[in-house]
Parts: C-alpha cells; structure tokens; sequence
C-alpha cells in the first residue's frame, strides 16, 4: 500500500483556451489517486467535468481542449513529458478505455474478431493467427457464446450488450493495468447492464486491472466500485470509500444527491431536488462552486474556495462547513 | 409537504382508459419485392394481444426493455399510432369520437426535453394556441390561463415570452408538462419524461407528476426503465416483454413478491445504492430477442432459468395469481418465495 | 440537526438560465450580412427613386445626340438612338431586380408547397412528386430556360414561366427533405396530438423550421435567375426593346465595344455587383438562419 500508485492525477486543470478571449476553465485543479487493482468511480451530472477527466488521462482530449496545469503520473512517470511515441505506446497496452456507445466506438467496417486482434498484434506483437485466436478467446472470457463464428460479424449485426462486450474485449485483450469507462452501461437495457457490469467486474479481479468508473448512476458506482470521487463544476467535492460516502455524505452537494434519486430500498423517502442550476463555466462565480445552491452556505462560502480537506479517516471533503453540518448526524 | 406514505387513494376502480387485444403489426421489406424473398420474416408484431386498463387518478408504470413494445403502446393509447387490431376505450368518449375530442381527454409527455418543443414558437404562443383552440377559456383570460399553466409547473410569468432554447432540460420538461396540461386533460401519457435528464432534476419532475396526481386528480401512464423510479412514483405496476404484458400488480406487492420470472429478473438488475445487489436465483443469460422472431410458446422460455417443457408449446395468457395481481406464466403458482425485494429498515 | 428545506415547485430560483444568445455574434457583425445589405439596399433605392436621379427618358430616342461619349450632360454617353446610357442603366435595375425577385418567387412557391406536401404526407403523393422531380431535375438549366422562352415567346410572362418549369425541383428537393426530418420530431406528433389540424401544423409548427433553407438557396437562385434573365436579353429573347435592361444593353453595346466601351461593360459590372451583393446577402442569412441557431 506504500507503493507509488498506478495513476497519480495531481492539481489537474483542464479548458478552452480562446484567442483573445478568457480561459474557460472545465475542470478545475483535480486530484485523486488509483491503486493497483483498485475500483474508482466518479459520478457526477451534467457537466461535472468527469467525462473529460478521463479522456485527459487517455489522452483523447477533444479539438480545443486543453490540459491548463497539473500532471497525470501513471506508476510514477508524467504522461504529459513523456515523449509522444512512448504515451501511445501506453495506450492500449497499458491503459484502455471502454466508451458509452460501442456503435460509435467500433469501426463499422471492420469484423469484431479482427478489431480485437488488432491491439495484441501491435503491442503484444503477435501474429495474425496468435492475435485472431486470442481474440476468440477474449470473446469467450467475455461471454459471447460461439466466438469464432462472432468474431466474422460487422458491429452492426450486433446488438448492443454483444457491442459493448466486444468493447471490453477489445480493451482488455492485451491485458492493461488500467481501464478507463465512460457510462459504460447508461445505454443498455437494465438485465443487460447486470450481466456486463458483473463481467467487468470478474474480469478486473481475475486480471488485477484497476478501474476508474465515471456515471451519473448512484446505484451502478454502488455495485462497481470500492472508492468513489463526487464532482460537481469541474471539482472533487467529496472523496471516499463508496459505502461510506453513501451512508454517511460530508458535502452538501453529496447529500443533495443522495436525497434526490430514489432509492429502491427506501421507497418512502421524498425526494428532496437541489434548487438552482449548475454554474455557467465560463462565467465561474468566486468561492465555492456549490454556494449559490446550497442550504447550508455562510458568507465565507461565497468570497473563499474551500478545498479537499481531511474530514475522517480515508474520506475529504471540500467544504468549510461541513464539521457544523455533518456533525452530530447519527447513521 | 404531503405525507408520502400514505397513497393518494384511487377512487373507484373505476377505468378512466382501456385496451383490450391491442395487436401492432409493422410489414418490412417493399412490397413487391419480399415476395421474392423467399421465406423471410416481413412481419413485425411490436404488441401481440394487450389488455390494459388505467384507473382514475392513478400512476400506472409501464415497464420494459427494447423490443418490449412500452413506447408503441404509449403511442396507440394516446391516438398517436393507429393499432392493427384490437380496441381502445376511453371513458366518457363516444366511439368514433374525432382526434380534437380525443385530445383534451389524453395528452403526451416525451421523453426528449430538447426536441418535444418547437425551438421557433415561444412558450406563450404555444400555450395560447392550445387554449384557443380548444376554447378551454374565453379568450380574452388565456394570458391568465397560460400564467396559471406556469405556475402549475412552477415557472413565472417572463416565461410567456421566451423561447424553449433559453430554458434547461428540467424546464423544458415542465413547459411540456404545462402544454399538456393546457387542454385539460384526464389522461397523461408520459412516456419516459425524465430519462433525458439529471438526477437532481428528475427528483423535482417526479414530485409534479405527483402533485399533479394529487391536485388534479390526473390518472397517468408512466413508462419507464427505471424501476426505483417506477417504485417511488407509481402505484400498480405493469411489465412488458415482447409485446405482451407479462405481469401486473401494485407496486408494493410486485416488488416484494414478484410472479413471473422476468419480472424477478428485472428487479434483480436494478443497481442498488444502499444494499448490496442480491444474489443470482434469476439472472437472466442473453438479450432481450428482436420482435421479429418471437420464440414459440412462451416468449420469455429461451431466457427463463426455470423453464420447463410445456413453456415451449404453451403460449400462457395473462391470468389472476392474487388479488389484483396478474402473471402470464405457467409456473407462477410454484416460484419460490422472492428474496430480492426492498430491504426496508426499520428505523424511518 | 436541520436537514435542507424542502423546496417546493414553485420559484425555481426566480431567473431561469440566463439566455444563450440566439446568433453566435449579432447580426451587424456579420460582415457578408452587412455588405450584402448595403449593396441591395443601395440597388433597391436606386430601383426606386429612379425617375429622381434620371434626368432623362430611358427609352424616348433623341436621334440628334447618337453615339456622343461620356461628359457633363451624359455621364455615361449616349447610345446608337440616342439615349442617355446612365439612364437607362439605372432604369434597367427597375426591370431586373423586380424580375428576378418575381421569377424566384414563383418556383419558390410552388416547389415548397409541392416539397412539403410530399414530405409530409409521403405516400403516393411523394412518389408522383418525386418522380417529377427526376424527369425534370434532368435538365440543364439555361437550354431549358432558352428552349421554353424561344417556344413561348420573348416576354416577361415567358420568362418567368419558363424559369418556375426549371427551377421548382430545387426547392421541392430541399423542402421536402427538411420536412422528413421534422416530422420525426417529438413536437410535431406534439402538435398534432394538441388537436390541430395538418394545415395549421404544415403552415405553423413545420413550416417555419423547413423553409430556412429554402430562402438560403432562394438567395442564389435568384443570382442564377439575373444572369439567365440578363442571358436571354442578350439573345433577344428577354424583355422587348426598347425598355431598358442590362442583358440587352450589353448586346446592344457589343458593337461599339472599341469606340465607346462603356456601353457594353458598365451594365455587365452592374449585373456583377448586383450578383455580388445578393450573393453576400444569402451568405449572412445563411449565418444567421443556420441549424445551430435553431436549437
């Protein structure tokens, strides 16, 4: 556990950067962890900033997009300093991602077998026939029943829980050491969701494959991870184990969360929305992003940023009050 | 606030909107040409023989996956589909009666807050159209009517003069809400209202359409795929599997003691976010089959973890399992007791 | 320990979102919008106040002043009867402006109606309508324009028949494809499930969302029209003489191309800014009417 860390994000700032123009910043000064082997999500709604974050550590940073300041360290080494070659040299071998919509991330023109194939061929240098086989097998592992003859389909003849096992496949052909999803299973009917986030979750542990989870989805970060990470406007407001920050939340923002989904173990509980919208992010107001929605605001809220501070044993929280608020909640 | 765990009670049991053997067949290929084919399938059935029956003033959910037919049924029951068969009843509508009639009785709510409203007509516009058309006023209160509609939605007068691209996914839900609202409706259709949208947001939806219910005493047809969102809201409960109704019951009753096996699968599914998923009896292997080729007998038996011979032939018709409780499976009387409802605490 | 008040419905916190602006810059940014308007507008006035900057008659002959070059009393000369050539050339944007402006009209009705309606409706009145556009769409412009004038007769009439014939697919094309695409749209089935008729939704929930694009390329079409109109009175087939008209004063001027070579090439600059400017014009509406505005 005294280990460098696989992923190390520290003070990670992303935005747009305009001509002429103000920065806008999307993602503002971010940092978390992730061990070997450990399961990390990230919920956030709309606009959080938790999509980009991870297609900054993939290196798949839209048109415009840039990292404004902080590093990405993957087992100790700067993703960003690192020479080009060598971080593509990473990807897929080392670290992969798995997307929302597998018909927009699979080549429609190219068979599932072979689009598996093609990462063990380049990384791993296998031959065709050693690449095509491993790939079968990959599709196996996944649960694709009667892989060899799958793996000559087009993408399109599939449907999308086949689609998205194919993308996990894909991802984890090569075995990497860190796997990226973006709302993996958002799209997928719920019976299909189940069976594809217990194979991710089968796999990584067989595999020992560290997981960073982004969803909107309470319940999913609930069965699939172990850490958790709240943001809201491009921050980290809480961070924690999953269970704890379920049970017992320390941001206003996180508990306002928890208070408006429903819960299919408390069906009597009202749902309490958080007024207000989220800010506009070109236009940040100073202080705490959360402020002008949050019921428990002082005005220190609205002048200052509070920052991730400790608040218990393994869990931070990025708030100046929470110590008032949070205090004397019992279980 | 109202106090949640008491359920409005439904008046009556009286239907305010029935179907009886609402069949929806599509044709594929191009005419001339599937002759040619040779013995592919050209035919689609989308729904296959559904009864269903809204109650006044009752949220009944609509439950499935892909290919189950929720959103067809939702088009047909709102007269925006035409089925191949079968009836439709509304209460206190002459038969034959014209779609203007049919459109203040029952009105829709999408799912896709950004293109149910036309980005060129301002709200107000929109709104008056309506009223004026169905001279739900006299005209010269509609101005009034339409602030009131707002209000009823929880938005302000300066919306009357704006356009839809000025408001977020939430509002736009409501000003969908307040356009159906408008004609004064008894019926809501909502097909997925708040799928499109953020969680926070949903909650504040999801207590109007429950206030609506209360206040208005609006019986509504909710279809969904969430069900921890189909449990907090609704109080019967139907699901859908290609293009059959496969169970019905109230919502307490269904969670706790679900009686068709894809029922229980589906509530196995469900991500939960203050309990641990619950073991297996029902995992279902596979994906939900394109209506195109339904299976023989049973449509659900190829999935089905208890499946027995006779489910291959035997093509099971919907029947009472309870009081008020309907399963169409053949085995519904011998599933074992279902250990994955809600884990309720105690302490509330 | 308090728990957050339960907010109700009602005040969403006063303001809703602030407004988007609806146009990436303002309008008057739009450097084609702009220019484009200052030259028709200019072209437009010209059109107008014409009888007030003319000192003469455009087409009254004055056979003692033939062929005199440009100077104080004729700033642009006269031609071969005698008329003042700045006259006529300023008369001239009367006859086409007004007639390109008509012959744009005319298929830009017809082919959006006839479009929408096969969109909408789809069905066998799509197939009897788009077939008509293949077999007419088959035809290359201008032999089709000359053909229907030169069968018709010279005249304004036939142009403006011969020019609808022609161009009416362009605009059933367009129409009928924007109609497709709204017609999915959840606030269509909205519409209709509201009660309101075909009519009222083809003219008042469809109507404003298809027909961007069909003014976008109305824009162009009318330059194409200018020139086919300006073409045809070369030829001698457009509007009789002796009303004045670009496309007939440039063919009239040929002959004097080496001693008086204003007569020729001043109308054919006019009908080249003309160009220009409703060129612009349909570039900024294009800006300003374009799908990302519409959301």
């Amino acid at each position: 556990m005294n280990e460098t860390p696989l992923l190390s994000v520290r003070n990670l700032s992303l935005g747009v950067q305009r001509k002429g123009r103000a920065t806008t910043v999307i993602v503002d000064d971010i940092s978390f962890d992730v061990a070997e082997g450990e399961r990390f999500g990230i919920v956030g709604e709309s606009g959080s900033g938790k999509s980009l974050t991870l297609r900054a550590i993939a290196n798949l940073l839209p048109a415009g997009v840039k990292v404004l300041s902080g590093s990405i360290a993957y087992r100790g080494q700067d993703l960003q300093t690192m020479p080009a070659k060598a971080r593509r040299g990473l990807a897929g071998q080392e670290i992969a991602m798995i997307f929302q919509e597998p018909m927009t991330a699979l080549n429609p023109v190219m068979r599932v077998g072979e689009q598996i194939a093609e990462s063990p061929r380049r990384n791993l240098g296998l031959s065709k026939s050693a690449a095509m086989d491993l790939a079968i097998d990959m599709m196996r592992k996944t649960g694709i029943a009667d892989p060899a003859h799958r793996a000559r389909a087009y993408p399109h003849e599939l449907s999308g829980g086949l689609r998205q096992r194919i993308m996990i496949a894909m991802a984890l052909s090569c075995s990497p050491r860190l796997l990226l999803c973006d709302e993996p299973t958002t799209a997928l009917d719920v019976t299909v969701q189940l069976q594809v986030l217990r194979l991710l979750e089968q796999l990584c542990e067989d595999t020992e494959t560290a997981l960073v989870f982004v969803t909107h989805d309470l319940g999913v970060v609930n069965q699939t991870c172990r850490e958790l990470g709240v943001m809201y406007a491009g921050e980290i407001v809480e961070r924690g184990r999953v269970k704890d920050v379920f049970a017992d939340p320390r941001h206003p923002y996180t508990k306002g969360l928890l208070d408006s989904a429903p819960d299919f173990d408390q069906p009597d509980r009202e749902l309490i929305a958080i007024p207000g919208f989220p800010p506009n992010l070109a236009d940040r107001p100073d202080g705490c992003p959360f402020q002008p929605r949050c019921s428990f605001a002082v005005d220190r809220c609205a002048t200052a940023r509070p920052r991730l501070a400790p608040v218990l044993p393994g869990r931070e929280a990025a708030c100046f009050e929470t110590a008032r608020i949070f205090q004397g909640v019992t279980a | 606030m109202t106090d949640v765990t008491a359920q409005p009670e439904v008046t009556g049991q009286q239907a305010v909107l029935r179907v009886a053997n609402i069949s929806k067949e599509y044709q594929l290929g191009h005419g001339l040409f599937s002759r040619f084919g040779g013995a592919q399938k050209t035919s689609l059935k989308a729904l296959d023989g559904v009864d269903l029956e809204l109650r006044r003033g009752e949220v009944l959910a609509l439950v499935g996956e892909s290919g189950s037919g929720k959103s067809t049924l939702a088009k047909i029951l709102v007269g925006a589909l035409n089925p191949t068969a079968g009836d439709i009843h509304e209460l206190g509508l002459a038969d034959g009666a014209g779609r203007r009639e049919r459109a203040r009785r029952v009105q829709m709510v999408f799912q896709d807050p950004y293109s149910s409203l036309n980005p060129r007509i301002s709200v107000g516009s929109m709104l008056a159209g309506l009223l004026r058309l169905h001279r739900v006023v006299p005209p010269g209160e509609v101005r009034a009517e339409s602030i009131r509609l707002l209000n009823r939605v929880g938005l302000q007068e300066d919306a009357l003069s704006a356009y839809p691209s000025q408001f977020s996914g939430g509002q736009r839900q409501r000003l969908a809400i307040a356009r159906a609202l408008a004609v004064r409706p008894d019926v809501l259709v909502a097909d997925e209202p708040v799928s499109a949208l953020d969680v926070s947001v949903q909650a504040t939806i999801l207590e109007l359409f429950r206030s609506l219910q209360d206040e208005l005493g609006l019986s509504i047809l909710f279809v969904a795929h969430n069900l921890a969102v189909v449990q907090h809201l609704s109080q019967r409960v139907a699901v859908m599997y290609l293009g059959r109704i496969v169970e019905t019951a109230d919502t307490a009753e269904i969670f706790s003691n679900p009686r068709h096996p894809y029922t229980r699968a589906l509530i196995d599914s469900i991500p939960r976010m203050s309990a641990d998923s619950v073991t297996d009896q029902f995992e279902v292997e596979g994906e939900p089959p394109s209506p195109i080729n339904v299976p023989s007998g049973c449509r659900f038996h190829p999935r089905c973890p208890i499946a027995v011979d006779r489910c291959r032939t035997e093509d099971p018709a919907l029947s009472p399992v309870g009081p008020g409780h309907a399963s169409a499976c053949l085995l519904a009387g011998d599933l074992p007791a279902y250990r994955g409802g809600p884990e309720l605490k105690e302490e509330q | 320990m308090t728990t957050a008040p339960a907010p109700t419905l009602t005040p969403v916190t006063a303001a809703r979102r602030p407004a988007r602006s609806r146009s990436l810059r303002p309008w008057y940014r739009n450097g084609s919008l702009v220019a484009g308007i200052v030259i028709v507008g200019a072209l437009i006035l010209v059109a107008i106040f014409a009888p007030l900057i003319t000192p003469y008659s455009p087409t009254t002959q004055n056979l003692t002043d033939v062929l005199q070059g440009p100077s104080g009393a004729h700033w642009l000369g006269t031609d071969q009867f005698g008329r003042d050539v700045f006259t006529r050339l300023v008369w001239s944007t009367r006859v086409d402006l007004r007639i390109g402006f008509i012959a744009v009209l005319i298929p830009f009705v017809v082919g959006s109606i006839l479009g929408g309606l096969a969109g909408y409706f789809g069905g066998w009145l799509d197939l009897i309508v788009m077939r008509l556009v293949d077999i007419f769409f088959a035809f290359p412009f201008y032999v089709m324009v000359i053909v229907l004038v030169f069968v018709l007769g010279a005249g304004e009439t036939s142009i403006y028949l011969a020019i609808a014939t022609v161009s009416w697919v362009s605009y059933a094309k367009i129409v009928r494809g924007e109609v497709l695409v709204a017609k999915q749209q959840d606030y269509v089935m909205a519409a209709r499930l509201g009660g309101f008729s075909h009519l009222r939704v083809l003219a008042r929930h469809i109507g404003p969302n298809v027909l961007s694009q069909a003014i976008i390329y109305a824009m162009s079409d009318i330059v194409q029209d200018i020139m086919a109109i300006v073409t045809l009175g070369y030829l001698g087939l457009g509007i009789a003489p002796p009303t004045a008209e670009w496309g007939s004063m440039i063919s009239q001027g040929q002959q004097f191309i080496t001693t008086q070579w204003e007569q020729a090439t001043i109308p054919g600059l006019a009908v080249v800014v003309t160009s220009l400017g409703l060129s612009w014009l349909g570039d900024g509406l294009s800006d300003l009417l374009s799908p990302d505005r519409r959301k």
